[in-house]
């Protein structure tokens, strides 16, 4: 047996004993999906105990360094990890703008004394961490930011205000884009800072979105202090990093186009909807063909997905793909519950009562309303594929 | 299987690449076009073909071929989109070597696929009796008669037929017109008595032809596969073709799409290049991301041609009603977005346009198969 072998097999056999069942049943609600941090109520024992027993392994983290709390496995381990998760239809132990989005921009440019400040607490699910890029007037155009940052010699002082910070009341610290240097060309004076949310002078108001649900916050920073030690890389060198997590994020939201094996797919919503089959057809031929045509869609989606992963182990990616991933994968999402609302008809419109999941399937599809504009719109990702992709240049 | 091509496969795509721009660019086929060619293709340049080794990638080693598999083949496929060559490279090369190699005897491909790898003989697989694919449609007739058979029908839109030593041909041995059961292929010398091919002409200036038989009378030896049983082999040779297919149709897409990027660098109007402007560049930006999924169904489904995979079947109908798609829009933007001289016959882009629809039409248009996907998913 090759060493690949044996760690699956052990893989597989150590999560059939220690993966509760109830982790291995399809997401429903939020609450489903554990964000970890001090605000945290865990909906159960079990949910407490699969973040425990992963976080333990670092496998909340599996290809971060065993140094700092991460799982330590390579790239064929951590897809073996993946696969068998998938297998059993393990919800993933942790879901946190930490480890999708921070963690690895603090492992790449972070001091080694922020790297053992935040990355164990990462891995472990102790911090929500929330993130502070958009503000009012900048949104899609958020290199011309204008949170200040001024250096104080001994700490930094921060004024301003963002907006569509997830979760902010919930979250326990901020990782937030600030204007260092005002005179500077507006991507060259941003840098990334990070602060406790109790920091005096923060505070926060949450905003009702159109799926009547407030995920988001905008966030007000009043003279708040920001040790020296809590900037990320170099004084400046913001931009490069926001650049950098933003391809996590586009990756994170494209791919929520991917269906997991455990949902329902569209067509089974369909038949069961619609009491089932007519000679082995569903009997609405206008809307089968519609499911089809997004399943041929969502299969051709998720084989690009793999492909890239497949060029870029081998070395032959051409690279800044991830905004392709991100247009295709949110549109295809936004299609998915389109269908799904229209599948159920006025049901899946139901806004509250026990009968309709209290209104779960129209606010999901509302909610995915937001896919194609947070983490830069969907134009913002055709414009980055004209000009870096396909090099087609500015006006005049 | 890793979605990427391996060295070899990626030498055999670079080496098409290079011999098919320099030997047959698509001026070759505007010349044949322009010629009203007699053969409708280059002969040297189809003799070239043979010698690269090209006819007999799907063949086996045992009969003289290089059995380097359909993913091999379908980069050279996809680099004929690119170029539009004209030869018999899919009706003879892909599919008859496909249906002999899969359902032929040991006698059938002795006697035919050397000489199909060493290009002294020519196929063409003839299953259409209409102008939609409809492979149950068979009204075409073979009686029993004696030892043998005598057929009665007509075949439409046969690709190749008129250049082709031998037809591959769908009847009827029972059953009804519409029936799945009852079809059998046979194996045609084209010289047989009763045996009429008339050529037609279609938008993309390709080989197309009328096959007409009257009382052709073939020997028990010209059954291919099962008598009653041939619908299992043309649901294999038209997965076969539609993934063929749909990797031309993608080298097509492609080609298009960077003529056009291109155009859109030179062509100026209101003072600034066309590709400046932010509504060209999102309709540019939206293909890149289509042709992007259009690669990865192509070559999925080429691996699954390779692995005679049980998912097959529906991995064809998704490669070719998403590729269908995919050069339907990149063609039509392509014109559009050349403006005025995407309408003249002396850009090239409308060879493009003229042969995406019919390569999209044989075996099954973008419709079919999403209603083909459907089924296969029981819904």
């Amino acid at each position: 047996m090759s060493d690949l072998d044996q760690f699956r097999a052990q893989t597989r056999e150590w999560l059939d004993a220690n993966c509760p069942a109830s982790q291995r049943l399809p997401v429903m609600e939020f609450e489903d999906k554990c964000w970890g941090g001090t605000q945290w109520r865990f909906v159960s024992a079990d949910q407490k105990n699969w973040l425990d027993v992963m976080a333990a392994r670092g496998w909340t983290a599996p290809d971060w360094p065993a140094e700092y709390g991460g799982g330590g496995l390579n790239k064929e381990e951590t897809k073996i990890l993946r696969e068998e998760m998938y297998r059993i239809d393990a919800r993933p132990p942790l879901f946190s703008m930490g480890l999708s989005m921070i963690g690895p921009a603090l492992l790449q440019y972070g001091s080694e004394e922020l790297k053992r400040q935040h990355i164990p607490n990462i891995v472990k699910g102790k911090i929500w961490w929330c993130q502070g890029y958009s503000e009012p007037n900048f949104g899609s155009d958020l290199a011309g930011l204008q949170t200040r940052c001024e250096d104080k010699d001994d700490h930094f002082l921060v004024n301003g205000q963002k907006v569509w910070t997830s979760y902010a009341e919930r979250a326990d610290w901020m990782f937030c884009l600030v204007r260092t240097d005002p005179d500077a060309v507006k991507h060259a004076g941003i840098s990334l800072v990070l602060f406790d949310m109790t920091t005096p002078g923060v505070s926060t108001s949450p905003i009702k979105l159109i799926s009547g649900n407030s995920p988001f916050c905008e966030t007000f920073l009043d003279n708040v202090r920001v040790e020296k030690d809590q900037l990320v890389g170099n004084i400046n060198q913001g931009w490069e990093l926001a650049s950098y997590l933003l391809t996590h994020e586009r990756a994170m939201i494209g791919n929520m186009g991917h269906t997991a094996a455990s949902e329902k797919s569209l067509h089974q919503h369909a038949i069961d909807v619609a009491g089932g089959l007519e000679n082995g057809q569903l009997g609405d031929t206008a809307l089968r063909t519609e499911i089809a045509q997004w399943e041929i869609d969502i299969l051709a989606f998720e084989l690009t997905q793999e492909r890239i992963d497949d060029e870029t182990k081998a070395g032959t990616g051409t690279g800044a793909t991830s905004s392709m991933l991100k247009y295709a994968g949110t549109e295809l999402n936004k299609q998915r519950f389109e269908l799904l609302t229209d599948i159920h008809g006025q049901a899946g419109l139901a806004w509250e009562g026990e009968a309709f999941d209290n209104g779960l399937l129209a606010s999901q599809w509302l909610r995915t309303k937001g896919n194609s504009i947070e983490g830069g719109t969907s134009e913002i990702q055709l414009n980055i594929i004209s000009k870096r992709i396909l090099g087609l240049g500015q006006k005049g | 299987m890793a979605l990427v091509l391996n060295e070899e496969q990626n030498m055999l795509k670079e080496s098409a690449q290079g011999f098919l721009s320099e030997h047959a660019p698509v001026a070759q086929l505007r010349q044949l076009r322009d010629e009203r060619s007699e053969l409708g293709y280059d002969k040297a340049t189809w003799q070239q073909m043979v010698e690269l080794g090209w006819s007999g990638i799907l063949v086996p080693e045992a009969h003289g071929g290089l059995e380097f598999g359909h993913v091999g083949m379908g980069q050279v496929m996809e680099e004929n989109g690119r170029t539009l060559t004209a030869s018999p490279l899919l009706s003879t090369a892909v599919l008859a070597a496909s249906a002999i190699n899969s359902a032929g005897t040991e006698a059938q491909k002795k006697a035919l696929l050397p000489a199909l790898v060493d290009g002294s003989l020519l196929l063409a697989v003839a299953l259409d009796e209409g102008p939609k694919y409809h492979p149950s449609l068979v009204k075409t007739s073979a009686m029993a008669s004696g030892e043998g058979y005598v057929l009665n029908g007509e075949k439409q839109f046969v690709c190749d037929g008129h250049i082709a030593d031998k037809l591959i041909v769908s009847a009827r041995t029972s059953g009804d017109a519409g029936d799945e059961q009852g079809i059998s292929l046979f194996i045609i010398d084209s010289a047989t008595p009763g045996v009429e091919i008339e050529r037609v002409y279609l938008a993309d200036s390709r080989n197309s032809s009328m096959v007409r038989l009257s009382n052709v009378e073939l020997g028990a030896d010209a059954l291919l596969g099962e008598k009653d049983g041939g619908a299992s082999l043309i649901t294999y040779l038209a997965a076969v073709a539609n993934v063929h297919l749909s990797a031309e149709l993608l080298g097509m897409s492609q080609e298009v799409f960077e003529r056009t990027v291109q155009y859109m660098k030179e062509r100026s109007q209101y003072g600034a290049l066309i590709g400046s402007y932010q509504g060209l560049q999102h309709r540019a930006a939206h293909m890149f991301s289509e042709i992007e999924l259009a690669k990865s169904v192509v070559i999925k489904a080429l691996q699954a041609l390779d692995e005679n995979a049980a998912k097959l079947s529906l991995l064809a109908s998704v490669c070719k009603a998403k590729v269908s798609e995919v050069v339907t829009l990149v063609t039509n933007e392509g014109v559009q977005l050349h403006g005025g001289i995407g309408m003249t016959d002396e850009l090239d882009i409308g060879f493009f346009m003229k042969r995406a629809r019919v390569a999209e039409q044989q075996f099954g248009d973008r419709r079919y198969h999403v209603q083909r996907f459907a089924s296969l998913q029981s819904y």
